[in-house]
């Protein structure tokens, strides 16, 4: 079975480590945070100026001047500051996000990412994602293994135009974790109930299945 | 508006000046800490063939989405636009310019514009469509490309609380973007939700210097919540 949503936030949670600082795109990456494993600190780092994002405020807390940026309103936990948002990328550019997740549309074997563009689309802007993959030596992608259509989205090269040349070392789709290594995917894991030869069968680009390639328990 | 007093009176001596063709800075994320009686000023002056710089472009009929409705912008510079049906349309049908910024490109942009560094080298972007017809050099044998920084004509910011000589604090993550801005605006105006005495303010904890800002003005604001999300 393909992981669900949920799943695929909590096996990204298992790559936390105590003390640290987590920026998380939206989507997928938005619900690691509901899996922080027990015993272990992270603090969450919110683009738009906010370092130690809390829950959603409860209806009487709602207050219109703290938001994360997928413009939601949050809280904030204490201990947390609060920054300009050339701070908040001095954060990100200068490498000082420990761990960053986010979504992708596709990724090769070269580490290139492509998610903020479709051509002939509706072009609605990068947002933050070049800058936190240009600056995080630790990123981890989440995205559905192939398209609808059954389209691998794990290539040799990009063919949409690209958020980050070079800079993916991580994945975790639907069906599997993979890292990517000289030119290749290597795939680690397999989510439960997934076989090899359906994640071979789903990649495009270059994949290297070691002879143990366990599988993800929940 | 005397000496280091900032203070003005109203919402049309604030904009004074402020002429077709002009760059416009505006702060905010979203609809989170923008200056939106500032903005309606725009709208109700009707200054025309503006060019903004400004992270997003408000929603449809708030924030930014205002001046749209009205024409009055020409080119946009944003890193995200993606809540505004208007903005899709003055684009396809070449209205409306757009240059897609890197969020923390942009906010270095403003930083090195209001510092007065005309440009810098970063790796943001390299590889990407964004460092088309862009110098490149390698630092630490890494690619990086040349982005030229940001000023404008007028910056339109908003505050929580500013004293008379205009030192200016925000409140929570409505700071956003408005501190560049403020240092970048050839003229900056600044809205505040309360305007106190000189020494009101704790000096050390003053976010945009008085230095920076030529005019405050007190507003009442709507703060319109794009996405009210709560737990349950």
């Amino acid at each position: 079975m393909a992981l669900s949503r949920e799943q695929m936030a909590q096996r990204v949670a298992r790559e936390l480590k105590d003390g640290y600082y987590v920026n998380l795109g939206i989507g997928i990456p938005t619900l690691v945070a509901n899996y922080v494993p027990a015993g272990i600190q992270v603090m969450l780092q919110s683009e738009n100026g906010l370092l130690g994002m809390g829950a959603f405020p409860h209806e009487d807390e709602v207050d219109a001047d703290l938001i994360n940026a997928g413009k939601q309103t949050v809280t904030s936990v204490p201990g947390a500051s609060i920054f300009s948002s050339a701070e908040s990328f001095a954060m990100i550019r200068g490498g000082h996000v420990d761990l960053t997740v986010l979504g992708a549309f596709e990724v090769d074997v070269e580490g290139n990412i492509a998610s903020w563009m479709i051509p002939g689309k509706m072009v609605k802007g990068m947002g933050g994602a070049m800058d936190l993959v240009a600056g995080a030596d630790n990123i981890i992608v989440t995205m559905t293994h192939a398209s609808k259509d059954g389209e691998s989205k794990l290539l040799s090269r990009c063919m949409l135009p690209l958020t980050g040349s070079g800079c993916i070392r991580k994945v975790l789709t639907d069906l599997a974790y993979l890292e990517i290594e000289n030119g290749a995917f290597i795939l680690r894991e397999r989510a439960p109930g997934v076989s090899v030869a359906e994640i071979v069968e789903k990649t495009a680009g270059k994949l290297v299945v070691p002879e143990y390639v366990p599988e993800m328990a929940f | 508006m005397a000496g280091l007093d900032k203070r003005v009176n109203s919402y049309q001596e604030a904009l004074a000046g402020l002429t077709d063709g002009m760059t416009v800075l505006a702060g905010g994320f979203g609809l989170c800490g923008i200056p939106e009686n500032l903005i309606n000023e725009i709208r109700r002056r009707g200054t025309r063939e503006l060019t903004v710089v400004s992270n997003n472009c408000g929603i449809d009929h708030f924030g930014l989405g205002v001046l749209l409705e009205e024409r009055q912008i020409r080119k946009m510079i944003a890193s995200y636009v993606g809540e505004n049906i208007l903005f899709e349309q003055q684009l396809l049908s070449g209205e409306l310019e757009v240059e897609l910024t890197p969020q923390g490109t942009l906010a270095e942009k403003l930083r090195a514009g209001g510092a007065g560094i005309p440009a810098f080298y970063t790796a943001t972007g390299y590889g990407t469509p964004v460092a088309e017809g862009k110098e490149v050099r390698s630092f630490n044998g890494r690619p990086h490309i040349l982005e030229a920084s940001i000023t404008g004509d007028f910056a339109i910011v908003k505050g929580w609380k500013a004293d008379h000589f205009g030192n200016v604090v925000y409140r929570h993550t409505a700071q956003n973007f408005n501190p560049m801005m403020a240092s970048a605006g050839r003229i900056t105006v600044v809205e505040v939700e309360e305007i106190v005495e000189p020494g009101e303010l704790d000096p050390a904890q003053i976010h945009t210097p008085g230095i920076y800002v030529d005019r405050i003005i007190k507003g009442a604001f709507e703060k319109r919540i794009e996405k009210r999300t709560v737990s349950i």
